[in-house]
């Protein structure tokens, strides 16, 4: 498998996902085509129940397309078993989740070092490397602080700590900023810019927030299963600070 | 991998108690009953482990457990000298006798009778005394136990008379032995002094105590003794294993206890199941978070087992080391208690503590494995 970024990051093809099966069927993609390169900062936007979160959970190889080609990285999704995707994402994907997703019984370091274990890494290995990471998120000082000790905004900068702290060529957001305040929300948006300037990773930001538009370059909109619109934005936030 | 499912499990600490505790009380219940009942099935044969001498116990062919009392010709023992391989055989008095005291109250007991003249089959552990007391006049062994069923809270002393069968008994040793099932005074005299202890029937003899020779094999000679004397001729360990048996089948022994243990099994099968199905549904999110990350479903597999093996072997040990420190207190305080926990009974409850965690991992496997890394994202 080829981890090689290309040219086009993902490259999406009559993409089409139902849910459920004869007459409870939901068809929440309906034929989704869409190339999305790296080096930028690609928001999916669009109104609850549009599609977003299935198709951002496809791009991710967390869930299977009902029909369609996806291919990431160079990589046919699609075409990849089930421990193959496993692996696929522990390579090349990094997330950072609406609700965090943080283990609780773990510390910032911890957690941060968990996607490096996934891989093979000795754990004091990836502890160490994971303190690194944390630091450049600025939380040098919350490194053996459990979540429920820390902010919201903590909380956030731990998950972007342990989406990068693997390289991946691939970095998903949900919602980054739904569950902390305008602010914190600022910051982290900056923070996710900054790291989708690199040429070698693909970001994609699923947002309904319009603060967050200014922080993106292109900006897909999702409705009813289609893309409706994609756009590059106009009046993108230069210097947030 | 290890570290993490091990943080996991104990990160929710009121969770991880819970299943311990289940794992621990279904322990203690399954390996205490299991003990008291091993312990119960001991006394059953307690009176012919306590005879060290003999090789063989000769019968009749009709007895079918220890205390089963039918005699045989009183000079049944002759037959069995003559069979070749035996070494010795002495007649071997086994009976029950009233006995009654100085201020007139009665007692059942145990009365055996031993060849007069070896004192063959005699107890070993004098506590007072010595066995050749025996052959003094109206002389009898009595143990420590029946001893203080018939005197309590005096102290041990020699010289102690009472009657059985209107016949003066002299107390001229104490022993310890073993405790009996029937939990009654254990008293030992010579075969001619038993047999005016009891009233007058036409036989007497009930065992013969037979050694066999040196180089033979005791399952060989009891076989030839059969053949030759048609009476019943069993090894120790054979003639336990029957008594043994009578009990297991013909008591409502096995069923009580096994009632209990049953029951042990069943509360940490439900205690212990269902709390670690609720941690490891309670954890969806997070197992799928480590799916999303890239950890496979096999090394999630093995993670919920390791979590189910840990509180397993932490709730085994707790248990079976509180079964014990409870069993043996209850001795301290109640020496009649019968507790005895042999290695059997450590691994019948090992491999009841493994099929509740295996069972219970199973069932929180069946929820993991379906998860699709996807439920990540759902808010």
């Amino acid at each position: 498998m080829s981890t090689a970024i290309a040219t086009t990051g993902v490259v999406c093809r009559d993409l089409v996902k139902d849910y459920g099966q004869g007459e409870s069927r939901i068809r929440a993609l309906r034929g989704i085509t869409v190339d999305i390169h790296p080096g930028e900062l690609t928001l999916l936007v669009g109104p609850s129940g549009c599609g977003k979160t299935t198709l951002i959970s496809i791009l991710a190889a967390t869930l299977d397309a009902t029909s369609g080609t996806v291919d990431v990285l160079g990589s046919r999704l699609n075409a990849l078993t089930k421990d193959e995707r496993s692996d696929f994402r522990a390579r090349n994907v990094g997330f950072v989740f609406q609700q965090f997703n943080l283990l609780p019984a773990f510390t910032a370091a911890e957690n941060v070092a968990v996607p490096l274990m996934i891989q093979g890494m000795p754990r004091d290995q990836a502890i160490a490397r994971a303190e690194i990471e944390l630091r450049t998120v600025g939380l040098e000082d919350r490194l053996h602080a459990f979540p429920a000790k820390l902010s919201g905004g903590q909380q956030q900068r731990v998950a972007i700590a342990r989406a990068l702290v693997h390289e991946p060529h691939l970095l998903v957001c949900d919602e980054p900023t739904s569950a902390i305040d305008a602010k914190t929300g600022h910051l982290v948006m900056t923070l996710i810019r900054q790291l989708a300037r690199s040429p070698e990773r693909v970001t994609v930001v699923v947002t309904h927030d319009a603060r967050v538009f200014g922080f993106g370059d292109r900006m897909i909109t999702l409705e009813d299963g289609r893309v409706a619109r994609d756009e590059r934005v106009q009046a993108p936030v230069s210097n947030p600070e | 991998m290890i570290w993490i499912a091990l943080k996991m499990l104990t990160g929710d600490r009121s969770k991880y108690l819970a299943i311990i505790f289940g794992i621990t009380f279904s322990c203690i219940l399954i390996a205490e009953q299991s003990a008291m009942f091993c312990g119960i099935m001991m006394r059953t044969t307690s009176q012919i482990r306590d005879v060290h001498d003999a090789d063989i116990w000769v019968m009749n062919p009709n007895v079918r457990f220890m205390d089963d009392l039918k005699a045989i010709a009183d000079t049944a023992f002759l037959r069995v000298r003559g069979v070749p391989g035996v070494a010795w055989a002495v007649d071997f008095y086994r009976g029950g006798a009233q006995v009654q005291l100085e201020e007139g109250n009665y007692q059942g007991s145990m009365l055996f009778g031993v060849d007069d003249s070896t004192l063959v089959g005699a107890p070993q552990q004098m506590i007072l005394g010595t066995i050749g007391n025996l052959q003094l006049p109206d002389a009898v062994l009595m143990d420590e136990a029946g001893y203080r069923l018939l005197w309590p809270d005096e102290p041990l002393r020699l010289g102690r008379t009472f009657e059985m069968n209107d016949r003066r008994a002299r107390i001229v040793g104490i022993f310890k032995g073993s405790f009996t099932f029937a939990t009654q005074p254990v008293i030992y005299t010579r075969f001619s002094q038993a047999t005016q202890y009891i009233p007058q029937y036409r036989r007497s003899l009930t065992f013969v105590l037979t050694k066999c020779a040196a180089g033979e094999s005791p399952e060989t000679v009891a076989q030839r003794i059969q053949q030759q004397t048609g009476l019943k001729a069993l090894t120790r360990d054979q003639f336990g294993w029957m008594t043994m048996m009578y009990y297991l089948a013909k008591t409502g022994i096995p069923v009580n206890f096994g009632t209990t243990v049953l029951l042990g099994f069943i509360v940490g099968c439900a205690i212990a199941g269902q709390t670690f199905y609720l941690f490891t549904v309670e954890n969806l999110r997070q197992f799928g978070t480590l799916k999303a990350m890239g950890m496979r479903d096999g090394k999630i597999v093995r993670m919920i087992f390791i979590q189910a093996l840990t509180v397993g072997s932490i709730g085994y040990c707790l248990g079976v080391g509180l079964a014990t420190a409870l069993g043996l207190f209850m001795q301290w305080m109640r020496p009649i208690m019968s507790f005895f926990l042999p290695w059997q009974v450590l691994a019948l409850t090992a491999m009841a503590v493994l099929f509740i965690v295996l069972l219970s991992s199973w069932i929180s496997v069946r929820r993991v494995r379906v998860l699709e890394p996807a439920v990540v994202f759902q808010a």
